[in-house]
């Protein structure tokens, strides 16, 4: 069997109360519409930070739900954005009094639904703001970009300074400052799986694509000889676009899109890290595992977040979610 | 012929529209395969299939013209999804504002109708023409009407021009590169493909032929 989740029916829902069984201290899930929200309701009088997202990048959204990260997540169908209704749902379940902040990657459908929910809240009279995460340096114009792994960095700094108490216009400020900070691209070692299999061939045995995208967005297609060689197409682009400078900090987060195993993870990691240390760029922070998945596609995603004293406090502050905690 | 649109027909379209929608899911998800992520027919259908449930159920009762435009609105942003949802939704929001004479519209009143559709879709995508959109589809068809509006031609007329406007602004897809969606991250590898959306938008204005210019029969 290939996977359980590519027919009709209520798999994501089964999914879904699946996680909160799992993580019952953790989370509440609720269902049409569907969003997961704390099990613990955040400090009252704090602002809220939901996000949105299509199914099938898991752990992002739901696995980011809890103290220091999201209040509510909100799920759509696999690789399609949620609703209005479902945000606004969500909205309704945890908002405080003093706004939300929504994380929304850059892409069309994202942008348009948190819209339609934005100008809904403020006729309600709810403050609602939208910090977009558009870091995929794989796409030229810079207001196309795609987001990628910048985003459970950027939630992560939103719901820290959330969680400290800040306002909302300075939760705002300060996501946006690591949005503007932080450069992704991806590779896959393989096609896309599912759910509606895109390619019509399989890569070659020496052949990545280059610049993929998470929702099976082909690449470019490149051959390669090994990890370091994909390791330096795939990172001077990033380095080169902020660009990245010797004696820059930076946080680094390798994702594998869900078909990568950790033994390999940790062989691209390596190869990233003496990439970057050979450019004099200090690694101050790093992740490595599944944190931004395309189902089960083979490859990963590279960010990199540029650190200052503020952002690196905001992300080192405490954090309690299914996915991260410290 | 008369020249008003009645509820009843704006019902019996969208129930065509819906119908064809349904039929036409593996067409338009092919065609989001080759440049975009191939959920346009998937979403489209589960948003339709809402629309037609809705429509069929005879309890279900609209004020005015505007009512029942605002109804499909909020039934495609919540059921379609993706970018697809919160675009329809928006044109038949938007087409929901402008004036109508209660439970019917005049041939004016539609043109302007679908024009304040326009706008409104065109705000919130930010697309403009030959950027390989439903806007290559929609725009030619609303200006056909306003054209055919202006010379003095017949509802009939004004329907058959905007459905071959459309056809036209469909097909012209096929040479474009993609400026917006996830097509544009092909970039030329884009043209040569039809554009899912313009293709789900051209039967709105095939459907409408039929279902705006004859009359229903149990009215």
């Amino acid at each position: 069997m290939h996977s359980f989740v590519n027919k009709p029916g209520d798999s994501i829902a089964r999914s879904l109360a699946g996680m909160a069984a799992c993580y019952p201290n953790l989370l509440r899930v609720h269902f049409d519409p569907d969003f997961v929200q704390r099990a613990q309701p955040g400090r009252a009088g704090k602002v809220v930070v939901i996000t949105g997202s299509g199914s099938g990048h898991e752990p992002l959204p739901t696995g980011y739900v809890g103290l220091g990260m999201l209040d509510a997540a909100c799920p759509g169908p696999i690789f399609t954005s949620p609703t209005p209704d479902q945000l606004l749902a969500a909205t309704h379940a945890v908002e405080q009094g003093a706004g939300v902040v929504y994380i929304v990657k850059n892409y069309a459908g994202a942008v348009f639904n948190s819209e339609i929910c934005t100008e809904e809240l403020s006729r309600e009279g709810i403050r609602a703001r939208k910090v977009l995460v558009n870091d995929d340096v794989a796409i030229p114009e810079i207001s196309n970009r795609r987001g990628l792994g910048a985003a459970p960095i950027v939630i992560r700094i939103a719901g820290a300074a959330a969680e400290a108490g800040r306002p909302l216009e300075e939760v705002v400020a300060v996501s946006v400052r690591a949005a503007e900070n932080a450069r992704s691209m991806g590779f896959a070692t393989n096609i896309e799986t599912l759910p509606r299999s895109i390619h019509a061939l399989p890569l070659g045995d020496h052949t990545v694509e280059l610049g993929v995208g998470i929702h099976g967005e082909p690449g470019v297609e490149q051959q390669v000889e090994g990890a370091e060689e994909i390791v330096e197409r795939l990172m001077q682009p990033i380095v080169d676009d902020l660009p990245y400078r010797s004696g820059d900090r930076v946080l680094l987060l390798v994702s594998g899109l869900g078909g990568t195993p950790p033994l390999e993870l940790f062989l691209f990691f390596q190869h990233i890290y003496e990439f970057l240390e050979s450019r004099g760029i200090v690694v101050q922070r790093r992740l490595v595992g599944n944190y931004l998945t395309s189902l089960g596609r083979g490859g990963c995603t590279v960010t990199l977040l540029r650190l200052d004293d503020e952002l690196l406090g905001l992300w080192d502050a405490p954090i309690h979610t299914p996915t991260l905690h410290w | 012929m008369a020249q008003e649109i009645t509820l009843g027909q704006l019902r019996r379209w969208l129930i065509l529209y819906a119908d064809r929608i349904i039929a036409e899911e593996e067409q338009l998800t092919r065609l989001d395969a080759a440049i975009g992520d191939a959920d346009h027919g998937v979403n489209m259908r589960r948003g339709l299939e809402k629309v037609r449930e809705r429509l069929l159920d005879e309890e279900t009762q609209y004020a005015d013209v505007g009512a029942f435009f605002r109804s499909i609105a909020m039934t495609l942003i919540s059921a379609v999804g993706g970018a697809a949802g919160p675009l329809y939704g928006t044109f038949f929001l938007r087409a929901a504002t402008s004036p109508h004479n209660g439970e019917r519209v005049d041939l004016p009143q539609f043109t302007r109708m679908l024009r304040f559709g326009l706008d409104g879709l065109q705000q919130r995508g930010k697309a403009h023409i030959n950027d390989k959109t439903m806007v290559d589809t929609i725009q030619p068809a609303v200006e056909a009407m306003e054209a055919a509006l202006a010379s003095g031609q017949s509802l009939a007329v004004a329907l058959a021009a905007a459905k071959q406007a459309a056809r036209l602004g469909m097909e012209h897809t096929i040479e474009i590169r993609a400026n917006k969606g996830r097509a544009s991250y092909l970039g030329d590898r884009s043209i040569g493909h039809q554009d899912p959306g313009a293709t789900s938008a051209y039967f709105l204005f095939e459907t409408a032929v039929v279902a705006l210019s004859t009359p229903v029969p149990k009215e």
